[in-house]
């Protein structure tokens, strides 16, 4: 995290800079089908980039958010995980990188794809993996499963499961910081799809009027469900709709960790000095289907070809060992290492207790109303 | 003691829980420059500045839903929907949200917001502007609902809701911000209301009279009316739709043995029918005569005045309802019935 607060300081790295959208000479992308990922900003690291330590940091990171999908996928077939069940496989990179961006102290909303982004914002697997499988040591306590993770520690406000239902929050969020005098940022993570609905853009107007300390962060997976971004966006290039809000934006590669966390740690500052919202707009394809249950049909054969070329782990992987940072053998004690933190999360959330029936009524009301008929459906309410 | 209108109790009740709490704040459309569509919020822009009374856009579920996370970080913001029925743009914001952020993430964040709002009809307003629509609301389990009728209980409650730590649907009504009432002490000494609690208005013996807002006046007004005639009525004002205080509504049934539920809202599946189902749970061996409903006609509300009229709730369609079961409990004779 140190080399996130170096980089906060220095000026922006030309590739985020000249994605600007409301630079008047933009990216020249606009009006065509949408780019391939990456097409705006190239990959690679700048001169004087971070060192060894901090990039095996970002990898791990990227590599026990993918075991621990994995792992999630596999307990879901075994009906350990119940519900639905959206995983983080091709958004690490997205993920690692927006993360590091951001204070301990900063507020994160996001989506009901979360599971990486709760682990990444600092709140042990244990416990989100617990929460998966419903029980009472989990993030939530069991409440609220995959899609609804929270953690006021970790500052993470919530996984919301209603598309965009998160964007107005983050803006109220925002307003409380200003409201208070604090310097946290609120970063508001959501789906492409996202950007179709009303409430993204009634939020990012009151933000935009209002001054608000708000990251508004798009994971442009080019799906909404199965859905492509070109079938349901207008402006498929997302991050232009920044403009309408005067809102200072940029597109990133997804699959490139460090360009992730550059555009979002200028995202962030622009946010936490001038207390002005920004939107980012990540290209990140999510590998597999919406859900875990969902096999991707709507894919052609070229599409999942090319998805294989755009895993950010092994692209990470196999740059790292280029530079000489990380050899195979390191790489797959780190594998092993990681693989069993997963093993005992799954152990950890097997062994943890489902949440007690008598519970059923604790948090329906933050303030109860004394002598309220709190009734089970089968109790009889009156007696004579 | 001091004889004011709803309307001056609610904003003499805002004006001192801004005073009494620096997170308490204001959000809503028209209510800072403009000073309030029904001027609830009249002068309060002046006394505390753009922070604490903030005009926003016309955009319910955007506001509605910055107020909610504004909450989840400890503020208290009072948010007036400028219509209840406006309130149905922010429907995913308050039934998914403010609701079940407490129950969803397992208690760990709460949401201590107000959403003020008018509804009624009566002002000739058409079909979109004078819905009742607070049973989508008091359906919500995370969700308070409460309706006062009086200004003592506007200013109450008023209290209560800002005070309390769950999101509360303030229901007004517009009929009700001209009408006047005593607030039993200065405004910033008048006690909280409990959330969850009916009030027995005018104990009685022969017939229970239930209502809330706009109605629970209406009860009053009837049983007056009634005790000309030498019937003893029960009024009970409702006050809180969610939670609802199905002790207070048993046990007047069982004291008065029949009763009466009105209702500014549509009769199917409404509030109405909670009610007599909760005196049929909880009193049905007391009853002798099947429970009444009384409610606005099953239209959309039109227009012209006559038709208005002819679809809203009266006094004199209780009173009729009123009597007709008391006829059928034999405490009126057949003759008098009308």
């Amino acid at each position: 995290m140190a080399e996130t607060t170096r980089s906060a300081g220095t000026a922006a790295p030309a590739r985020t800079r000249r994605t600007r959208g409301t630079k008047p000479s933009g990216p020249e992308t606009g009006g065509e089908a949408a780019p391939a990922p990456g097409a705006d900003v190239p990959a690679g690291t700048a001169p004087g980039g971070p060192d060894a330590e901090t990039l095996i940091g970002y990898y791990r990171q990227m590599l026990l958010i993918r075991r621990f999908e994995e792992r999630a996928a596999r307990a879901y077939t075994e009906a350990k995980i119940g519900g639905y069940c959206h995983l983080n496989l091709g958004e690490e990179a997205t993920v690692v990188g927006l993360m590091a961006a951001l204070r301990p102290t900063d507020y994160l909303f996001t989506n009901y794809r979360e599971h990486g982004y709760a682990i990444a914002k600092g709140i042990h697997p244990d416990r989100v993996m617990a929460e998966l499988y419903g029980r009472s040591t989990g993030v939530s306590k069991g409440w609220g499963g995959s899609m609804h993770m929270f953690d006021t520690e970790a500052r993470l406000l919530g996984g919301y499961g209603i598309v965009g239902g998160q964007v107005p929050l983050a803006a109220g969020a925002a307003l409380a910081v200003n409201y208070k005098g604090g310097d946290d940022v609120v970063m508001c993570q959501m789906g492409d799809g996202t950007t179709a609905i009303g409430a993204f853009h009634e939020s990012l107007n009151i933000a935009g009027l209002w001054d608000l300390p708000a990251v508004f962060v798009v994971i442009n997976n080019g799906l909404g469900m199965g859905t492509t971004v070109e079938h349901s966006s207008a402006e498929p290039e997302l991050y232009k709709r920044g403009a309408a809000y005067r809102m200072e934006s940029a597109r990133v590669d997804g699959t490139d960790v460090l360009a992730v966390r550059d555009a979002a740690v200028l995202a962030v500052e622009k946010a936490r000095a001038e207390s002005r919202p920004y939107l980012l707009e990540t290209m990140s394809p999510r590998l597999k289907g919406h859900s875990v249950v969902d096999p991707a049909r709507y894919r052609s054969k070229e599409e999942r070809e090319a998805l294989k070329a755009a895993d950010p782990l092994a692209r990470m992987a196999l740059d790292l060992a280029d530079r000489g940072i990380l050899s195979h053998d390191d790489r797959d004690a780190l594998d092993a290492e990681v693989t069993a933190e997963v093993d005992a999360a799954a152990a950890f959330a097997d062994r943890s207790p489902a949440p007690d029936v008598s519970t059923l009524f604790d948090y329906t009301y933050a303030t109860p109303v004394p002598g309220e008929l709190r009734r089970m459906p089968a109790d009889p309410v009156f007696s004579s | 003691m001091a004889t004011v209108t709803y309307r001056q109790a609610l904003r003499d009740t805002l004006r001192a829980e801004m005073i009494r709490d620096e997170n308490v704040f204001l959000m809503g459309e028209e209510i800072g420059l403009f000073e309030g569509s029904y001027k609830i919020t009249e002068g309060l822009l002046k006394e505390f500045g753009p922070r604490r009374v903030r005009d926003t856009p016309i955009a319910e579920e955007g506001f509605v839903g910055a107020a909610i996370g504004a909450a989840m970080l400890g503020l208290r913001p009072v948010v007036e929907v400028m219509t209840i029925n406006f309130s149905l743009l922010a429907l995913d914001q308050i039934v998914n949200h403010a609701a079940k952020i407490y129950g969803m993430f397992g208690g760990q964040a709460s949401v201590p917001m107000v959403i003020r709002t008018p509804g009624g009809g009566g002002q000739q307003l058409g079909a979109t502007h004078s819905q009742n629509v607070e049973l989508f609301y008091s359906f919500i389990p995370g969700l308070k609902v409460v309706a006062p009728s009086t200004p003592a209980e506007a200013s109450a409650m008023l209290k209560a809701a800002i005070r309390d730590d769950d999101p509360v649907l303030f229901l007004e009504n517009l009929a009700l911000y001209n009408t006047k009432g005593e607030l039993p002490a200065a405004v910033d000494e008048v006690e909280p209301g409990q959330i969850g609690r009916a009030a027995v208005t005018r104990p009685g013996t022969d017939i229970t009279l239930i209502g809330y807002s706009r109605m629970a006046r209406v009860a009053a007004e009837v049983a007056e009316t009634l005790a000309g005639e030498g019937i003893s009525a029960e009024v009970v004002d409702l006050r809180s739709l969610r939670p609802l205080d199905r002790a207070t509504i048993v046990e007047s049934v069982r004291k008065t043995g029949c009763a009466v539920v009105a209702e500014d809202d549509w009769l199917t599946y409404g509030i109405g029918a909670e009610i007599a189902a909760t005196i049929q749970e909880g009193a049905f061996d007391w009853l002798d005569a099947p429970v009444r409903r009384v409610a606005m006609a099953e239209v959309p509300l039109p227009y012209a005045k006559s038709l208005e009229s002819a679809a809203l709730p009266s006094a004199d369609s209780l009173l009729t309802a009123a009597r007709e079961t008391l006829r059928a409990t034999g405490r009126l004779a057949l003759e008098t019935a009308s």
